[in-house]
């Protein structure tokens, strides 16, 4: 390799792009590190922190940490995946997550980050916190139990769509979603299916009304290839190419 | 129920009856005192608080719409702070301040007397809409607990009297202007006094000295604006010879991290941007820690000459002062102090009469939250939004305010660098020890007998500190609060500096009679308490951490939840998004270091036994048919 600078990714070498976070050089280049709340079309915001990788030794988000030439990055060890494994478990704690039952189940990165991981229980003392949905709208479905306050929704709304439909409120483990209308109910708002941000959620809170299983479980997104695959095959051609 | 309730009612406070004319108008006017930026809009939140008791759903759509912002951008940000509520809560809000050292001091009995006299449940809103009675963290009165705010208003010192009279003045409705003034009476407590709290220099003194330090070299030069302003080689030597004499004291930052002030300065003097940034953070969270309440009150002028000082040296034109919400009774001598600096002309344009040295200062109030205290949350707050920290790097002296360069120091190094600007960085460098340049404020609370302020040059012993204060059978010392360290008898020697114990100034001292553990859970309950619920492992791992020190006190704890504890402490350390989860962990670690026989004192014997208590789930049906008798218990039954 004598294109660019270049890092090392668990001891091989992987090509960059000035500007690139260490997430995106790594996926471009083929190499998967797990991450939740990176989206490869917007800006990252590193709150989830499962893609938490150890730069010179030292734990950092990769979705926010830019690339730098020779940095060594230590991604698919144990102690990594455990801690990666722990957060998943939290996000299944905190919310009321019901996979059989759930329309998402199959589709949700979530449930796929856990079964790529090998979560097996969600380890922690189910929150169950009380969350009420919003049916108000003609055509979309909002069930914030599922929420893992990701802010994909946030930041679709509000750098593709212009909208700014969705926020957050409250704070610690009362921060919640919240709909930009006086009285809190989508219906208020001038939200549409076509929005983007209808179509980002990688749980299952925001969901198009009168449609249910037309996929069947068994020949859904995560059910064909794993995440970790998956995830390759969404980064951005661009990326790829460099790394031809 | 009390009878007073039944005699006449005097006239209702005016935020009783706050009519959508009086919203409206509390809207507009604090608008326009922002002047319609919408980085005035927390300020604006706690303007309409403070007029109308709460901010109702109508003012936020006002709000949103005078300052062109998202209906719920504006929710977002009044539902982060906690002293904002979006519900009524009555014309009396009581929070009392939750620290240990209130603890210790018997807050929860007075909480309930007060509940009782008021006839209200902790957390609800009267029947009558009357009051509100709750707890809030550390108030920052630490040496005249316990304490509580009303309505915003300090007042310390309580005893079962004072809660007796605080209750009939609510019931009575008397209102907070007419209460005696006594009980907001906030005492300084200042026990030794060294360089900085004995300083006794005029207001002005520090910038003259700085300007002279210039006029050594090349005087008239250095009078040009745009020359000191951008930094040009030759004409700057002003600025440039005060920034030496702060990197030659090698002062460190006071608010806890240490990092070198000198060099921090420099850096944004350096950066390229618009305009730069000079921020006071008086934003004093961590429990124990109450010095810069003194200081703002006993030593403003220091502060605005520090902070003015800091202006000249980088090249700023405008300062914040970051004042916590629970400081408000503050606001009005530090703007007064202010007005009083811009008629002396050490304030505004061509301060001291040096053409082109333009500089003034604005106080933003916080609103109940101690992540506001990390350098870029506290800047995303002045900037009107969510108090959550920003990825770094960038950092504040590149990208701070409005993402130009800034500076944030604490109000004890800024007052430090005004001792400085006057006498020299050699001079300061000579106190202390050798990478620990001056004297630090340690604020002393807990079991002592003279709680409040001491000033000791940087390397004095924790053990003089103990003897000085009056403290005895002392068991621990929890030094620079919960993101501190807890240290036991058997290292009381060691000294407060840099290179031992670094501290942000917080000194609480336990006796042995003090269980350690529940130390540790109320420290546990704060940070749970304060999570921005950014990232996941504080949001949910601080909570995760509260249950299980919860699960223990109920003694339903085991080993099992002592290697839990292990883990997510790992978790938090790890992958954290900022200080406050980093060290969440650590009065739980020190002390299970430690004191471990108070945590194994409370487990059951079992290796694992569920958090869920069935007998406690029938408390409920217990308190619905009005039963506690022996047959309403489950161990009771055959």
């Amino acid at each position: 390799m004598s294109r660019g600078p270049t890092f090392l990714l668990d001891g091989e070498e992987v090509a960059f792009e000035p500007g690139q976070t260490v997430l995106q050089a790594a996926l471009a280049a083929g190499r998967y590190i797990p991450h939740l709340c990176y989206h490869p079309e917007f800006t990252s915001h590193g709150s989830c922190k499962v893609c938490t990788c150890k730069v010179n030794g030292r734990s950092v988000a990769s979705c926010t940490t830019p690339a730098e030439a020779a940095i060594e990055v230590e991604s698919d060890t144990e102690e990594l995946n455990d801690l990666r494994r722990t957060l998943v478990q939290m996000l299944f704690a905190e919310g009321n997550h019901f996979c059989p039952s759930c329309e998402k189940s199959g589709n949700c990165s979530l449930q796929a980050l856990g079964y790529d991981l090998g979560v097996m229980t969600a380890g922690f003392r189910h929150l169950f916190p009380e969350r009420p949905v919003d049916p108000s709208h003609p055509e979309i479905w909002l069930d914030f139990n599922r929420c893992i306050l990701c802010e994909l929704c946030v930041r679709a709304s509000r750098d593709v769509d212009k909208k700014n439909i969705f926020a957050l409120g409250g704070r610690g483990l009362g921060k919640h979603l919240i709909v930009n209308s006086e009285t809190g109910l989508l219906a208020d708002t001038d939200a549409a299916i076509t929005d983007k941000a209808m179509h980002v959620c990688p749980v299952g809170v925001i969901l198009r009304k009168r449609e249910g299983f037309a996929v069947p479980i068994g020949s859904r997104r995560y059910d064909r290839s794993p995440i970790s695959a998956q995830a390759l095959e969404d980064a951005p051609p661009r990326w790829r190419r460099m790394n031809d | 129920m009390s009878g007073q309730n039944m005699e006449p009612r005097p006239r209702l406070p005016d935020y009783v009856t706050a009519t959508p004319q009086a919203y409206e108008q509390s809207v507009r006017r604090s608008v326009s005192r922002w002047g319609h930026d919408p980085h005035g809009l927390l300020q604006v939140l706690r303007d309409v608080q403070e007029d109308c008791g709460y901010v109702a759903p109508g003012a936020i759509a006002m709000i949103s719409r005078l300052l062109r912002l998202s209906y719920s951008r504006v929710l977002g940000v009044a539902s982060f702070y906690s002293f904002l509520a979006t519900e009524p809560r009555g014309a009396y809000r009581v929070l009392f301040s939750d620290n240990i050292t209130d603890r210790m001091l018997g807050n929860e009995a007075l909480l309930e007397a007060l509940c009782h006299r008021l006839w209200v449940e902790p957390g609800k809103l009267s029947e009558d809409g009357l009051v509100t009675v709750g707890r809030t963290s550390c108030t920052g009165l630490c040496d005249q607990g316990p304490a509580m705010l009303v309505n915003g208003r300090a007042i310390g010192g309580l005893t079962p009297e004072r809660i007796e009279l605080i209750g009939s003045l609510i019931l009575a409705r008397t209102p907070l202007t007419e209460w005696p003034t006594e009980l907001f009476v906030v005492q300084d407590n200042v026990r030794r006094a060294d360089i900085l709290l004995g300083s006794s220099l005029a207001p002005g003194d520090p910038i003259r000295a700085a300007l002279q330090r210039g006029a050594r070299g090349w005087s008239e030069h250095a009078a040009n604006e745009r020359s000191w302003r951008e930094g040009y080689v030759g004409a700057a030597l002003g600025p440039v010879a005060t920034l030496e004499e702060i990197k030659r004291s090698n002062l460190r930052g006071r608010g806890g991290a240490g990092f070198t002030t000198g060099i921090k300065w420099e850096a944004c003097r350096h950066a390229t941007g618009l305009a730069r940034y000079v921020v006071c953070n008086a934003d004093e969270g961590e429990p124990g820690t109450f010095k810069d309440r003194v200081l703002l009150a006993r030593h403003a002028d220091l502060l605005f000459d520090g902070m003015t000082v800091a202006a000249y040296a980088v090249g700023a034109s405008h300062g914040f002062v970051y004042l916590r919400g629970e400081y408000r009774h503050l606001l009005d001598p530090l703007q007064a102090t202010l007005e009083r600096r811009r008629t002396a002309h050490l304030l505004g344009n061509g301060i001291c009469d040096q053409p082109g040295f333009d500089f003034d200062i604005q106080i933003h109030v916080g609103a109940g939250s101690y992540v506001c205290g990390e350098e870029s949350a506290l800047i995303e707050s002045l900037e009107g939004k969510r108090g959550v920290p920003r990825n770094r790097p960038p950092y504040p002296v590149t990208h701070g305010y409005q993402q130009q360069p800034t500076i944030v120091n604490n109000v004890e190094t800024l007052c430090a660098a005004a001792l400085i600007a006057v006498h020299g960085g050699d001079w300061y460098r000579g106190i202390g020890t050798l990478k620990s340049s001056g004297t630090k404020i340690l604020s002393v609370s807990g079991d002592v007998s003279r709680p409040g302020l001491y000033e000791y040059p940087f390397g004095v012993p924790v053990r003089q500190v103990l003897d000085d204060c009056g403290a005895v059978d002392t068991q621990a010392v929890q030094i620079s609060g919960p993101s501190g360290i807890c240290i036991d008898a058997t290292e009381f020697e060691r000294r407060i500096s840099f290179e031992d114990l670094p501290t942000a100034g917080a000194f609480t001292v336990f006796d042995a009679s003090r269980d350690m553990f529940e130390v540790a859970r109320n420290y546990a309950h704060f940070f749970a308490h304060e999570s921005c619920g950014f990232c996941t492992p504080c949001r949910v791992g601080t909570s995760m951490l509260v249950a299980a020190m919860d699960k223990i006190h109920d003694g339903n704890g085991t080993q099992h939840d002592l290697r839990e504890m292990n883990r997510l402490n790992k978790v938090l350390l790890m992958s954290a998004h900022c200080g406050l989860g980093h060290t969440a962990c650590n009065p739980i670690l020190d002390t299970l270091k430690r004191f471990r026989p108070a945590y194994e004192c409370k487990l059951s014997s079992l290796e694992f036994a569920p958090a869920f208590d069935l007998d406690g789930a029938l408390g409920r049906a217990r308190q619905m048919t009005g039963r506690d008798d022996a047959g309403a218990h489950l161990e009771n039954l055959p």
